[in-house]
């Protein structure tokens, strides 16, 4: 599948598309399909979201898993500060990134 | 031709369009000519005399050989205007006019509001350049 | 110290305003990304993996307490209780919001701190000995002259659009302790035979994806024309720099492409024509910065012994303090490398610490170290044991300067977003693997980078490891041999990489062959240098 993902302008945190605004969270990430140059760019124009770009993901039984390693760190945190994350009390958390 | 936005002369505008350093060489009576980034400033200076207008195109803002270039030509003495053409932002302003830049035709025109406090936000600078104003140091020990 | 006056204050608070202003019009749709980017980066503000990262300049790496205190409550109360310490110098944070960007160099500005320049195609922060100041083998303190590059640079109309970043580095002594030949400019301040002070110039070092040794291409530029000659080398690569392949824009390509002969030449001409535009601050400036860096009260007659009656204090000093150049007085780095920690990374409590400590027992003064550690230059050796007892105590007694522990790893994939692969586990996990064994290692500086950039200096280190991603999984590749001191060397790759458990079981066995082979009182890389790479290879490969 193909997502979407960005930062937020003002706070810089990281969002992914969900279809009909950009969430905090991977797993409410939708697939595009062919739409997301125009999607892209009309998000980007609006400046509900910086920096914003497709990428490679599947879907399997834990979620939506971002196909490279560096959006699986986005999508969580730093994987050597597990109380940063977006899953503080999993400590098995950063086990999904690898 | 992008308009003159921003002018800091009383003289009147050459109308030419500035032609290309080459050209320059061969048309003894042009009185503008266009510096590109690759082009070598210092081959203008055995002419400065008969030069009334120097364009320096900035193709994209990030390209900074125009600053030198304005510089070396104020450095020889040219005293014609030296105009900053192409991809010139608001907040590349007071740099160029450091650097010995009197006139300004941005692409794309810049928000008026924003291009005079661009011009005179920093009240004191640390470098002497072209354009005339004292360093800190100088003020420091003046 | 050097202090604002006036003008330098002004500077810094209008660029508050100028910041604000750049970033409200960001906000309204003024200006794009692309040309806000670049205006960010001017200030330091990049967008990072996880938000905005703010690196803010720490000139020279000199800090007061209330400067360092003001990191710290920077760290609580706009990022996430702590900030990262780099090697240059520098301290970044790493979750901050572009709305609250202004405030904090508002807050910044209130101690004479600002971000100016920390990243971007333009001159950046000038970095130095550690020990400036107190070193007992310096020439003169270095700092004055960094100081007299930062206003130089700052906001340098020709140099604002380089081809490329531009770092400097000043030195004073002949012990290299800022890695001064891998800068694009690299000053050394020396004396000549006539006991006049001059600038030695080392131009195009670097190390990123083409490392390069700064070759010396004046060694002796006379005082008062030291910023003239900086002008000029600047004009020739902002002339003359390639900007079609932004691989190959920096200085050293220039310097390589050009040779040191024809390079040098063209700066030198540049150099007789800048002369005639009096550019030069007159030498009454240096003096008056001069004058702020002058030596603090020192107490004549303090008492020259330490007790070293507990082990651990003993362990420490040994380790992590360094000869000062007054009776009574002893330079001590205070490590951010706690075994299994996160190298560089303080919380604001800490920070605050520091800068406490600093007051009370430092003449109020701190350093910042390019292997991301903090120094207190000034420390009386009756107070010593006092001081190491409250570092210990609250996590930052570790006994391990130059020791394998104590490693420098740049961010690495857990936050940056140019970066292949993580840097941190790395190091953690070798810090944990070595604790036990460092001591008897001895001195073996370990550099990690999370790409080709090199943030983490890998070249240069006696041991370094390079994060690569291969086909998406991360992969890490050895280099030996790297030095960063006054024998600068560039480090070679022993072969095949490994996977981050592999890297860590390589990194052991470099170790034994280096401690099976050595003689008398070799370093690492004293053994490396005298036995050559076979032995390390079959070790690791065979």
């Amino acid at each position: 599948m193909k997502i979407l993902t960005g930062n937020d302008l003002k706070t810089g945190a990281v969002t992914w598309w969900d279809g009909v605004q950009w969430s905090l969270h991977v797993e409410d990430a939708v697939d595009v399909g062919d739409h997301a140059d125009t999607i892209l760019a009309r998000e980007l124009a609006a400046r509900r979201v910086n920096a914003a770009y497709a990428i490679d993901a599947v879907k399997d039984e834990q979620g939506v898993r971002p196909g490279h390693i560096k959006e699986r760190i986005r999508a969580l945190g730093p994987t050597v500060r597990p109380d940063l994350t977006l899953k503080p009390a999993d400590p098995a958390a950063g086990d999904w990134v690898i | 031709m992008a308009e003159v936005q921003f002018r800091f002369r009383d003289d009147e505008p050459v109308a030419d369009p500035g032609v290309t350093v080459d050209a320059f060489g061969e048309q003894t009576n042009a009185a503008a000519v266009r510096l590109e980034p690759g082009d070598d400033a210092r081959d203008l200076i055995p002419h400065l005399g008969r030069i009334q207008l120097i364009e320096v195109n900035f193709p994209v803002f990030g390209d900074g050989r125009g600053y030198s270039a304005a510089r070396i030509l104020r450095e020889a003495g040219y005293q014609g205007e030296l105009r900053a053409v192409g991809d010139v932002l608001v907040d590349q302003l007071a740099y160029l006019r450091r650097c010995g830049f009197d006139a300004f035709a941005p692409e794309v025109p810049l928000d008026p509001a924003d291009a005079e406090n661009a011009f005179g936000r920093y009240a004191e600078v640390y470098q002497p350049t072209t354009d005339g104003r004292a360093a800190i140091w100088a003020k420091r020990h003046g | 110290m050097y202090k604002y006056d006036s003008y330098d204050q002004a500077m810094v608070d209008t660029r508050v305003e100028g910041f604000r202003d750049q970033v409200r019009r960001r906000l309204e749709g003024h200006i794009t990304e692309d040309q806000f980017k670049p205006l960010r980066l001017m200030n330091g503000l990049y967008l990072q993996l996880h938000a905005y990262m703010l690196r803010v300049a720490i000139p020279y790496g000199t800090l007061s307490s209330a400067q360092m205190r003001m990191l710290g409550d920077i760290a609580d109360k706009y990022d996430r209780g702590y900030g990262h310490f780099t090697t240059r110098q520098n301290i970044q944070y790493n979750w901050i919001k572009l709305e609250d960007a202004a405030d904090i160099l508002a807050d910044l500005a209130s101690v004479e701190m600002h971000a100016i320049q920390t990243s971007g195609n333009c001159i950046r922060n000038t970095t130095s000995d550690q020990y400036a100041g107190a070193a007992a083998d310096e020439v003169v303190d270095p700092r004055p002259y960094a100081e007299l590059i930062r206003q130089w640079s700052t906001f340098h109309p020709e140099f604002s659009f380089l081809p490329r970043k531009f770092k400097m580095a000043v030195i004073a002594s002949d012990i290299d302790r800022a890695a001064m030949k891998l800068h694009d400019i690299g000053v050394q301040i020396v004396r000549n035979a006539s006991g006049e002070i001059g600038a030695a110039f080392y131009v195009g070092g670097g190390m990123g994806r083409t490392p390069m040794i700064a070759p010396c291409i004046n060694p002796f530029v006379p005082i008062d024309q030291f910023i003239t000659y900086s002008e000029a080398c600047l004009r020739v690569y902002n002339r003359h720099g390639r900007r079609d392949n932004k691989y190959k824009a920096r200085i050293k390509i220039l310097v390589h492409e050009l040779g040191k002969e024809e390079y040098t030449r063209q700066v030198e001409a540049e150099f007789a024509h800048l002369l005639s535009q009096n550019i030069e601050p007159p030498l009454a400036e240096l003096e008056r910065i001069k004058a702020m860096f002058a030596d603090p009260p020192f107490e004549a007659g303090a008492p020259d012994e330490l007790d070293r009656s507990d082990p651990d204090f003993a362990l420490w000093v040994d380790n992590n303090c360094l000869a000062h150049k007054q009776p009574g007085y002893i330079a001590a780095t205070i490590s951010l490398k706690p075994v299994g920690g996160i190298p560089g990374d303080a919380t604001g409590e800490q920070i605050r610490l520091m800068g406490d400590l600093a007051k009370q027992y430092s003449f109020d003064e701190l350093r910042v170290t390019h292997a991301q550690n903090i120094v207190l230059p000034h420390v009386k050796k009756a107070d010593l044991y006092t001081l190491w007892q409250v570092l210990d105590a609250n996590g930052l007694g570790t006994a391990n300067l130059d020791l394998v522990g104590d490693i420098i790893a740049c961010p690495g994939l857990d936050y940056c977003s140019l970066a292949n692969a993580r840097s941190i586990p790395v190091a953690q996990k070798i810090s944990q693997r070595l604790a036990g064994q460092q001591q008897e290692i001895g001195e073996l500086k370990l550099k990690i980078s999370g790409c080709i950039n090199a943030c983490g200096h890998h070249h240069a280190g006696h041991i370094g490891i390079l994060g690569v991603d291969r086909k998406g999984v991360e992969n890490y590749q050895l280099l030996l041999g790297g030095s960063e001191a006054a024998d600068t060397s560039l480090g070679t790759i022993t072969g095949p990489g490994f996977d981050e458990d592999g890297i860590v079981d390589a990194v052991e066995k470099a170790t034994q062959v280096y401690l099976a082979n050595r003689s008398d009182n070799e370093r690492f890389l004293d053994t490396y240098r005298r036995i050559g790479m076979t032995p390390f290879k079959e070790a690791l490969y065979g």
